[in-house]
């Protein structure tokens, strides 16, 4: 708040104090400064105070069941940490993000490769790798949840080549994480494939002629052309990927409401759940806790990313 | 060179099977549960319902018992204006922000798109909101919808404002247009092409949301995403599975019909703004 009124000051300022001196070498800003007022205000209001917020009453004992609002200290994270799930939770979400990271892009950039050529078949399966996209991921969740059932139709299909299938897959301790993550990345892959086809479709078409008449195989084209080409895309889609995959909710929520044994109990899962129990400090504790871990994950991803496109 | 994956009848049946399988399989199994008895949907199958299509059965319940009619109106009392809002107030600040050079602006900029980085602070924004008198309202959700996503719209439409040179704004200036009307009748025209893909985005992510809606609305406001998770929720051990696919398939049907229709000019729209 005290930013933007500032800047809108100094702007005037500076408006009033050029006019006629400098005309003709520096015209006074034709912008008004107060365009962007209204944006910093709700920005601010409804952004920014929230998350200084955040840093205030994680150190409270707000909660439902008291009027008032004291301040204890460092307690609410002692307590969080204690029970374990603290460490759980975090763990589950940073496996959970860097799995999404990982297999989202594998699968956008395979199908983007496959359906790389404008035909009309392949601009059809475009346009069905794109409808999960489009669909909420609450409803993704419940399909997955319902096609994953013990007796479920996925079972019934690899039944079918198998001679009979049976496995839990939302109710396995071991794998149930990974299934999850394998369900977000294809709810996603859809954005990532067309992402990654903007990308190929700016790499020039000389540079991959020259690179044929040198004797280059298709995979070494790949690998040593189009795919270091392809790094603002790659940037794009992974920090998108991790940074979108660190605030997931619904697709757990629906598929296994962060089970079985809290093994997919992501961060915005126990705030939900938290939260629900009236434990407002506890929620904005580790509302706090993932704050500071998507801040501490993503600069140094982005920064390392930016840094490999410059190299190329 | 043709590029790679072309035609082929090798690389035609890969393409059919993986969508078949893929992406195939899941949405038929939505549409064929849909349209079964709340017995047969017990366990979702991929067989064709065998004792009758219950069509009409399962959404004219899910429409009176999932309150949709109510449903999508607030959805779209709380999506209009919050896109509106974020685009219009997005599009002014960033025309100073990419125009302007500066200290100043370099640190309000950063600030724009800290939230396209930084998560929302989902629980302190329920209090900051009773403390305004605006939990559960419609007023409320819009302003957090608006809060959350404008990092997205300002970091969007600033990249396009850059791409665009200054000579049509500085030609209307000349001619005598003050700086609200310059940007009125020069300024917001050119940003059709960033808007599209900005609305479509911000569109799909409030649309589909539910974590937000959850906090701030959740009980006093039917929203499409939650009366999905209500009828989800009613059935004891989640067996309603007609009810819930009947439910998803009305919830899907507006954006996908759109995304269908427009699909070329979204992808493209998508696609501009990400990869220069």
């Amino acid at each position: 708040m005290s930013t933007s009124t500032q800047s809108t000051r100094t702007g005037r300022v500076r408006g009033r104090e050029l006019p006629g001196r400098n005309r003709r070498r520096q015209q006074p800003p034709s912008q008004p400064s107060w365009f962007l007022v209204p944006a910093f205000v709700l920005l601010t209001l409804f952004f920014l105070v929230p998350s200084v917020y955040n840093f205030v009453y994680a150190f409270t004992d707000w909660s439902s069941f008291k009027s008032a609002i004291g301040f204890v200290g460092l307690r609410n994270f002692e307590n969080v940490a204690k029970n374990g799930v603290l460490l759980t939770d975090l763990r589950t979400t940073v496996l959970y993000a860097a799995g999404v990271a990982v297999f989202q892009n594998l699968f956008g950039l395979g199908l983007a490769l496959l359906l790389e050529a404008d035909t009309r078949l392949n601009r059809f399966a475009r346009t069905m790798f794109f409808i999960p996209v489009v669909m909420s991921a609450l409803a993704v969740g419940y399909i997955f949840q319902a096609l994953l059932k013990p007796e479920g139709a996925l079972n019934a299909l690899i039944g079918l080549f198998t001679g009979g299938f049976d496995y839990a897959w939302l109710a396995d301790t071991r794998w149930t994480l990974l299934w999850v993550v394998l369900i977000h990345s294809w709810k996603w892959m859809g954005l990532a494939m067309i992402i990654y086809l903007a990308g190929l479709k700016t790499i020039s078409g000389d540079v991959l002629e020259a690179s044929r008449l040198d004797g280059a195989s298709r995979w070494q084209t790949f690998r040593l052309i189009r795919f270091p080409l392809l790094a603002p895309a790659l940037t794009f889609n992974v920090a998108t990927a991790l940074l979108g995959s660190m605030n997931s909710f619904d697709i757990v929520q629906a598929t296994t409401g962060g089970g079985p044994a809290q093994k997919t109990e992501i961060l915005n899962i126990f705030i939900y759940r938290t939260f629900g129990q009236g434990l407002f400090a506890q929620a904005t504790t580790m509302s706090l806790v993932l704050f500071i871990t998507i801040a501490v994950m993503a600069f140094p991803t982005i920064y390392l990313l930016r840094r490999r496109e410059r190299v190329l | 060179m043709a590029p790679e994956g072309g035609g082929g009848p090798l690389h035609a049946v890969v393409v059919v099977l993986l969508t078949a399988v893929v992406v195939g399989v899941p949405l038929w199994l939505v549409l064929v549960t849909s349209v079964k008895s709340q017995g047969e949907a017990l366990l979702p199958s991929l067989a064709l319902p065998r004792d009758g299509f219950h069509l009409v059965a399962n959404y004219s319940t899910v429409i009176t018992d999932g309150r949709l009619g109510a449903a999508l109106l607030g959805s779209v009392l709380v999506v209009a204006p919050s896109v509106v809002f974020v685009l219009l107030l997005a599009s002014m600040a960033s025309w100073v922000l990419a125009r302007r050079k500066g200290r100043w602006i370099s640190v309000l900029y950063a600030l724009g798109i800290s939230g396209l980085i930084l998560p929302p602070a989902v629980v302190t924004l329920v209090l900051l909101l009773r403390q305004l008198q605006l939990a559960g309202t419609v007023g409320g959700m819009v302003m957090v919808y608006v809060g959350i996503y404008m990092s997205t719209a300002i970091f969007f439409i600033t990249g396009f404002i850059r791409t665009i040179p200054p000579e049509l704004e500085e030609a209307a200036r000349v001619d005598g247009a003050g700086p609200v009307r310059t940007f009125f009748t020069v300024v917001l025209p050119l940003l059709r092409p960033v808007m599209a893909t900005a609305t479509i985005l911000i569109c799909l992510y409030i649309w589909n949301d539910v974590f937000y809606a959850f906090f701030v609305v959740g009980g006093r406001l039917d929203t499409l995403p939650l009366n999905l998770f209500q009828v989800a929720s009613a059935g004891a051990y989640l067996n309603n599975w007609h009810l819930i696919f009947a439910y998803v398939v009305l919830m899907s049907l507006p954006l996908v019909l759109v995304f269908v229709i427009a699909q070329r000019r979204i992808i493209s729209g998508i696609t501009g703004g990400a990869v220069k």
